[in-house]
């Protein structure tokens, strides 16, 4: 399991800040959340989870919290919100559109995205429809890369190549299309969140087959449990957000 | 109204950013000539002149919410959104949105489809604009409109970075204002 060591300036301003007072559960959780307390406290699980075992869920995935918490991770751990039972009974659904209201939290991710991967000689940053849409592009606007969308069969229109990825139940597929990328040119791969990992999966072997070097794969939040990092193969895993 | 009608005349950044636009002739179906702006999203500096000339016009409108519709209107929605300090509300597909949501619907040429929003993500009389990358019979931003004036909101205009001969010469969609940066690219440029 190889991490690509990529100097983080969040390393030497993160060990002067103080350690951060965890957030009330209620406050900055009104944008539409049902009213039900149960929501507001899993999330402040996961918020302690950062703060008191950041290092255990750096051991696996790159997560930006690293030893000390920088202080915008809390934030944007406490700007999504948890809905139950979505798409179906028992999965504990990570949404990220709460996060999009959040002004500063959005754009704090956006920062520590664009932080981690400027001036690296990225000229390319792949996201995966529709939710690596929204992070993707600032991302490629800021370190000045091209954006190139990954998306369901049939939406691209000029010529694509396909991958092909398993599901629970059968198979589905992601195109990219046909010259969006040269050979030996170096990508990141966006999408918000990092699951079985099997999407990504799928996006890093399309990218491979053209002859493109993933530098890394970039999510807003990891279910470590699912093990998805383990379907990445050598391509390292960077995370914001680690959320059991 | 066109860029070029609204102070943008012969500004070479509109030129740049049609050229690269790449048509793609019977795409969904024959005798249509896709307008396909993933090959404006290849080119980092016409990208970033769409985006910095939307944020040109809606910075200084107080404007504190960019709706945009999926899934192109993503592409082009959020680059928005944080450079005017605005929030970002994705207006998807049935379905995909989690929490609590409101619909509307509206036509397709064979059909209906829906339009999904999440309540409570806009305050009555917050200033919206709505971005989607292409209008052509403007069915989808009408139907975008609704869900948030439903919600109170106060929607300012419609943007769109390509708008379809139809629009042409009509200012507003469902009474709102539209601002559209280029016509259609013609099928000489197909690459």
């Amino acid at each position: 399991m190889q991490t690509i060591i990529i100097s983080s300036p969040l390393v030497s301003h993160r060990l002067s800040l103080a350690l951060p007072v965890p957030r009330s559960p209620l406050i900055n959780y009104h944008h539409g959340a049902p009213p039900s307390i149960r929501l507001s406290s899993h999330r402040f699980t996961n918020s302690l989870r950062l703060f008191s075992s950041a290092a255990a869920a750096s051991r696996d995935s790159e997560m930006a919290t690293e030893d000390v918490q920088d202080p915008r991770i809390a934030k944007i751990a406490a700007s999504i919100r948890v809905i139950p039972d979505f798409p179906k009974p028992g999965i504990m659904f990570q949404d990220i559109t709460t996060l999009l209201l959040d002004t500063e939290a959005f754009k704090d991710t956006i920062a520590l995205f664009v932080d981690r991967y400027k001036g690296k000689d990225i000229s390319v940053v792949a996201g995966v429809e529709a939710r690596g849409f929204i992070f993707g592009p600032p991302i490629a606007l800021a370190i000045g890369a091209k954006f190139v969308p990954m998306r369901k069969p049939k939406k691209l229109p000029g010529k694509v190549i396909s991958e092909e990825y398993s599901l629970e139940y059968g198979t589905d597929k992601i195109e990219m299309h046909v010259g969006a990328v040269e050979p030996g040119e170096r990508a990141i791969i966006i999408d918000d969140l990092i699951a079985t990992g099997g999407t990504l999966a799928a996006a890093i072997r399309l990218l491979e087959r053209v002859g493109v070097k993933i530098v890394e794969c970039a999510c807003v939040i990891e279910l470590p449990e699912l093990k998805g990092k383990e379907k990445l193969g050598e391509t390292p895993l960077f995370v914001l957000v680690s959320s059991a | 109204m066109f860029a070029s009608e609204n102070g943008l005349k012969g500004d070479p950044r509109l030129e740049a950013i049609s050229a690269a636009i790449r048509v793609v002739p019977d795409f969904p179906k024959k005798g249509i000539m896709f307008q396909d702006i993933t090959t404006l999203l290849l080119d980092h500096k016409a990208f970033k002149h769409t985006i910095d000339i939307f944020v040109d016009r809606y910075r200084d409108m107080q404007i504190s919410v960019v709706a945009g519709v999926e899934a192109r209107g993503f592409l082009f929605g959020p680059s928005i959104a944080l450079a005017i300090g605005a929030k970002f509300i994705p207006l998807r597909k049935p379905g995909k949105l989690p929490g609590k949501v409101i619909s509307e619907s509206y036509e397709l040429e064979y059909g209906h489809d829906r339009l999904e929003m999440h309540v409570g993500t806009v305050e009555p009389r917050e200033r919206v604009i709505i971005i989607d990358d292409l209008v052509a019979t403007g069915g989808t931003l009408s139907a975008a409109i609704s869900l948030l004036e439903s919600q109170g909101a106060e929607v300012v205009e419609c943007a769109c970075v390509i708008g379809l001969p139809e629009v042409k010469g009509q200012h507003k969609l469902k009474g709102k204002p539209l601002y559209v940066l280029v016509e259609p690219s013609g099928v000489d440029e197909f690459c």
